[in-house]
């Protein structure tokens, strides 16, 4: 594929849309293994919600 | 599976997580036929190779105004049925609203340099953008600075409504004012000005972005909605201890 005289500047836009769409890419999964983790660790302490209480248990 | 039933969030993660791996899926495979296709698109006969840009810079444009209106949409949500979902749905857009505007913002001045002679004029359309990723900073420092999520989420949407003056102003600066920016050549009353050797590709690549947007906000939600059980069982945690 010939890019001609400005292939400078078509490359580097790709290479820019890529790059952002890799670091958003990178934060959501960096994030969900961090929420479960964090989640995971709450769990393993014994630490409920309020929704995972049996019912008729005492407040 | 009624609509109603995704206002609760325990489904709305199940839901969730059986559709995220579609959604990756159909999201690459879009973008693998995009990118065959701008491949083998033709040069434009006044632009040369630089069109190829038009194939990212427009989808991400269209998206940097989606996400807002997605989050305007959020915001009524949240402010008018107080809806759990809704502020999360807006904090999640936000953050995926500034990728797409930034990315918008780069590739116009890549391209703007060896169409125009310059990376950037102050013109309607491109300031009018600017001033979009600059409220897309400010919505999420507002969301990072009020600690209480309700609080913040109230915070977030009336900034959010308020910066949806922006948007029709973005669509129409290019007929309000004198810009180098060219008019809507897509979405346009008289059809799409374009090529058909051009617009398959920009809109096989405006449907890859957008398959991006809905699998990024879907992950992103899921993400919010741990965060907040997280925060609720600590909380929680603390109660106990202090009893």
């Amino acid at each position: 594929m010939n890019l001609g005289p400005h292939a400078f500047f078509i490359v580097g836009a790709y290479g820019a849309a890529a790059f952002i769409v890799a670091v958003v890419v990178g934060w959501v999964a960096l994030d969900y293994r961090r929420q479960t983790r964090a989640l995971a660790e709450l769990e393993a302490r014994g630490v409920t919600r309020r929704s995972d209480r049996p019912s008729g248990a005492p407040s | 599976m009624p609509l109603i039933d995704l206002a609760n969030p325990t489904r709305f993660l199940t839901l969730a997580s059986r559709a995220l791996p579609w959604l990756t899926i159909a999201t690459l495979a879009a973008f693998a036929v995009g990118i065959g296709l701008i491949a083998s698109a033709p040069d434009d006969y006044q632009q040369g190779a630089t069109v190829k840009i038009m194939f990212i810079h427009v989808p991400a444009a269209w998206l940097a105004m989606g996400c807002w209106s997605v989050m305007s949409i959020a915001a009524l949500g949240t402010l008018v049925w107080r809806h759990p979902l809704a502020d999360v749905a807006g904090k999640a857009a936000a953050p995926l609203g500034a990728a797409f505007t930034a990315m918008c913002l780069i590739t116009g001045m890549l391209w703007g340099r060896p169409m125009w002679g310059t990376y950037w004029v102050w013109d309607g359309r491109l300031t009018s953008v600017l001033v979009l990723f600059l409220m897309y900073l400010g919505v999420l420092a507002l969301w990072r600075t009020v600690e209480d999520p309700a609080r913040a989420g109230r915070a977030a949407a009336v900034l959010t409504l308020v910066g949806a003056i922006n948007l029709p102003i973005i669509k129409f600066s290019v007929d309000w004012w004198a810009t180098l920016h060219q008019p809507a050549s897509v979405l346009r009353l008289g059809g799409p000005a374009i090529h058909a050797s051009l617009l398959t590709p920009l809109l096989v690549m405006a449907l890859a972005f957008l398959l991006l947007f809905l699998t990024l906000h879907l992950a992103a939600m899921r993400n919010e909605i741990m965060r907040r059980r997280i925060r609720a069982m600590l909380v929680r945690e603390a109660e106990s201890a202090a009893q």
